[in-house]
């Protein structure tokens, strides 16, 4: 009983975003008039890759900054990638390791820039997501791409379609029937970010985003912290450019759809209950903060015109109602201010 | 050998001697004590061995072999755990994850290995008696109390064969004060060496073996605990030469009317119960050893703190002061002069006139323009009556020597026509021809009406510039010295709350 206090009280956050999540699928789910696993699977093909962006985003927020880069570096992965994308499964494969470790390298820049150039992460990213959306443009100057077809068809399914597509197996049941992109985001959760959350460099992370002073003085590495945290910023962002590539078959450098990535990801931070002053938080949250992004906007697409909300069908208020809700989850995070007792400590 | 051993350390904060040709040792199996008034030296010593700074000169070896740390990480690795005075815990971070920071339990596969953790954190919380603490439990959500004893089962944790305890104490509950005695004990008795500093003579009795006295950055002397009545050791902390002239001090026939009157003033955990008054034309001096609630009283005067209980008066009415920008309008016309000028005196990349003038800005504006004509002519006036050295009005207030930035501070708050000044420790780190330039300058106030209330952690100049002079001690006033009270034995004795013994002392002596 006590440990599930103790969990609830300090995932806090997250628990919230499950709930806002659950609360706004329902009313989706149920003023769709043919719910099925096709939706289910469409669905989930739009939150991963904002889901993998706000996760690159998170990182650096756990530090206490903010990195303005991950869209744009999600958009030149995008580009890299469809020029890789194709050919036999080697090449394939190594067009996907390409653009992870260009991708990871990335990150390490902006990690460099921080920590040897004593630079502000925001200024620092800002400056390099101009560069990343420049190489963008270089590869790719018109949208288009070579993707294998098939491969794009068969990663952004079910896992049966997965089978049919390649002739490996058949049906498989209901096992069949999970999105291939649920499998993909749960993988990276498993293999990358829980052991990065356990080892004591991401520990440093948490350490130094909650009292930097008091992290030095306990004799923390804290430049291969930071360093660690923006490479692995760089590393999901670049999950998220490829992800984009094999959703949409081909590359796009467009620097608005870029910008608009970089801005859900930190609400979707937000909202998955990291804090902004860094310290407390994980991507876990941060994936059900993505989901309630995307769910908001699924629930633009059913709301009945005709019914009392009908005002808002208008797909011209979403910005607005987005906006909104944006700000009122951003306001509860600063809710700290209401108990401080020393006013000078706001100001440090 | 001694296990710790130093010679010649020296060390210099721009041009400020913290530390001069300083031997010092430190045995096995002992509790060594380190006494001295603020700035004599404990907290530069103590860093130097902690490997926080470097020191300038000198040699240091740890049982037997000359050492040199660049960083608290080496002089941990050497065996070398400091609980500081400010807690260096992560307060997002759990207890376990706090306990065992610097070096995690790892599983096979490298990672932190959280159920070994928590194994660790609980044993080292039982071993200083607060198995009450979930070690899941984050460090935010725990009193102060429990956070210091965290700090200390952190420190047992890194296997110290030298632990140096910096006010560890300060925080305390009496129950766990007993706690840490029987851990500080036994740990001596397992043959570490504990460096301890305290500013309670108490403990120190209580616990130490040897202490050590340190005054201006220099060495006194070392003795064996009982070596010295309580009167002795305070004779050796001070011993000072009064280096500064002051202005001479008026004489009271009458009490002056009272401008600023603090009725029960409150701020748990750290002001409690503070009654005062500051009249007319008063130079009031707040004494006391560092951090025991000086700094948190004038922010709570001057609106910062939320939550201050009592009442303060002005000219006998209650008035309630909620910010800043409140304590400095005409009905109540407070100044305060900050700490630190760097963050909270002074924008530094502006302009040295548009600081002059911050304060003051409401008294200069016609409608919603600033009058340029009227602040230029009323900057060029504080300048010339501070006699502030600059180039040029426009120049970056960065700029300027330490001195000169503190009267730019001073003059901002004087442009305000302010009848109450409080100042925090505005002599700290500036040079002596300016120092004696604001001690003329806040008796010159005074004798125009104004009333002060400074705050400083130099004894000498609350003796020289004091009408009287308050002591806190753990957020009390434990003592007001008057007129030729304010003497530095009295200050020091009241500081360390040891007043009435050493006066019965030194009454005995003069006998």
């Amino acid at each position: 009983m006590k440990t599930l206090r103790i969990y609830a009280t300090q995932n806090l956050g997250l628990l919230i975003a499950i709930a806002i999540f659950l609360v706004l699928y329902l009313i989706y789910a149920t003023q769709l008039s043919r719910f099925g696993m096709n939706v289910v699977l469409q669905n989930a093909n739009e939150v991963v890759p904002l889901a993998l962006v706000s996760m690159a985003q998170t990182v650096p927020v756990l530090l206490g900054g903010l990195d303005l880069s991950v869209g744009p570096l999600m958009t030149m992965i995008n580009c890299i990638a469809s020029e890789f994308l194709a050919g036999d499964i080697w090449s394939v494969l190594f067009g996907c390791v390409l653009c992870l470790v260009i991708g990871s390298a990335c990150g390490l820049l902006n990690g460099c820039i921080v920590v040897y150039g004593r630079i502000q992460p925001i200024i620092a990213t800002l400056a390099t997501g101009a560069i990343f959306i420049g190489v963008a443009l270089f590869v790719r100057p018109t949208p288009g791409g070579k993707v294998d077809g098939d491969l794009s068809w068969a990663l952004t399914n079910d896992i049966n379609e997965l089978g049919y597509t390649y002739g490996w197996w058949e049906d498989l049941g209901w096992f069949g029937l999970i999105p291939l992109p649920a499998v993909f985001l749960v993988l990276v959760v498993l293999l990358v970010w829980i052991p990065f959350r356990r080892s004591a460099t991401g520990r440093g992370c948490y350490a130094i985003g909650s009292a930097e002073g008091a992290a030095y003085m306990s004799g923390i590495a804290i430049n291969r912290s930071k360093l660690a945290a923006f490479t692995l910023a760089g590393f999901f962002a670049a999950c998220a450019g490829l992800y984009l590539t094999l959703l949409t078959g081909s590359g796009n450098a467009d620097a608005q759809q870029a910008g608009s990535y970089t801005l859900n990801s930190i609400a979707a931070v937000v909202i998955g209950g990291t804090s902004l002053f860094g310290g407390t938080g994980g991507c876990i949250g941060t994936i059900f903060g993505a989901m309630v992004i995307r769910a908001i906007s699924f629930i633009f697409r059913v709301i009945d015109e005709n019914s009392i909300f009908g005002f808002l069908a208008s797909p011209l208020l979403q910005s607005l109602v987005e906006g909104a809700i944006l700000l009122l989850a951003v306001s509860l995070g600063a809710a700290r201010v209401f108990r401080v007792r020393n006013r000078l400590t706001l100001f440090t | 050998m001694a296990y710790l051993q130093m010679r010649g350390i020296a060390k210099t904060y721009g041009g400020v001697r913290a530390l001069t040709d300083v031997d010092f040792a430190c045995e096995r199996g002992s509790i060594h004590a380190v006494l001295g008034e603020n700035g004599a030296g404990k907290s530069t010593l103590i860093k130097i061995i902690a490997g926080v700074v470097q020191p300038d000169a000198g040699t240091m070896t740890l049982d037997g072999r000359e050492v040199q740390f660049s960083s608290p990480l080496e002089a941990n690795a050497a065996g070398i755990v400091c609980i500081f005075q400010e807690l260096s815990l992560m307060p997002d971070l759990s207890v376990a994850d706090n306990i065992c920071i610097t070096d995690p339990p790892r599983t096979r596969l490298g990672l932190i290995d959280s159920r070994a953790q928590r194994r660790r954190a609980e044993e080292l919380l039982a071993r200083v008696g607060c198995e009450d603490i979930d070690p899941r439990e984050r460090v935010r959500n725990l009193p102060l109390s429990r956070r210091q004893m965290v700090e200390i089962a952190k420190a047992l944790g890194r296997n110290p064969t030298l632990l140096i305890l910096d006010e560890a104490t300060s925080a305390l509950t009496s129950s766990d004060v007993t706690k840490v005695y029987e851990i500080l004990h036994q740990l001596r008795n397992e043959g570490l060496s504990l460096l301890y500093i305290s500013h309670r003579m108490h403990e120190i009795k209580e616990l130490a073996d040897t202490c050590s006295v340190f005054r201006n950055g220099r060495h006194i002397e070392t003795f064996p605990k009982d070596a010295h009545t309580d009167h002795e050791v305070v004779q050796l902390m001070i011993g000072r030469e009064m280096s500064h002239v002051y202005p001479p001090k008026p004489k009271w026939d009458t009490p002056p009317q009272p401008v600023l009157e603090v009725r029960n003033l409150s701020w748990p955990p750290v002001l409690n119960d503070i009654s005062l008054t500051v009249g007319r034309g008063e130079i009031v001096g707040l004494g006391g050893l560092d951090g025991q609630g000086q700094r948190e009283l004038l922010l709570a005067l001057f609106g910062v703190l939320r939550g201050v209980q009592g009442e303060v008066l002005i000219d006998g009415r209650k008035t309630a002061i909620g910010s800043p920008a409140r304590a400095k309008s005409k009905r109540i016309g407070m100044a305060l002069i900050p700490e630190d000028r760097k963050t909270e005196g002074l924008m530094l990349p502006m302009s040295i006139g548009a600081n002059i003038s911050m304060a003051a800005m409401p008294m200069l504006t016609r409608g919603l323009v600033i009058d340029r004509s009227r602040e230029a002519q009323r900057i060029t006036e504080m300048i010339q009556q501070l006699q502030i050295k600059i180039g040029g009005v426009g120049d970056p207030v960065a700029t300027l020597s330490g001195g000169n930035q503190q009267k730019v501070v001073i003059a901002k708050w004087l442009m305000t026509g302010a009848r109450i000044v409080l100042l925090n420790d505005p002599t700290r780190g500036i040079d002596v021809g300016t120092k004696q330039e604001i001690y003329q300058l806040l008796r010159r106030l005074a004798d125009q009406g104004t009333a002060i209330l400074f705050y400083t952690t130099d004894y000498d100049e609350l003796i020289g510039s004091c009408d009287r002079v308050l002591i806190l001690y753990d957020g009390k006033i434990v003592r007001e010295l008057v007129g030729d009270q304010i003497t530095e034995t009295n200050i020091v004795a009241s500081s360390l709350n040891l007043s009435d013994q050493i006066e019965r002392a030194a009454a005995e002596a003069r006998a």
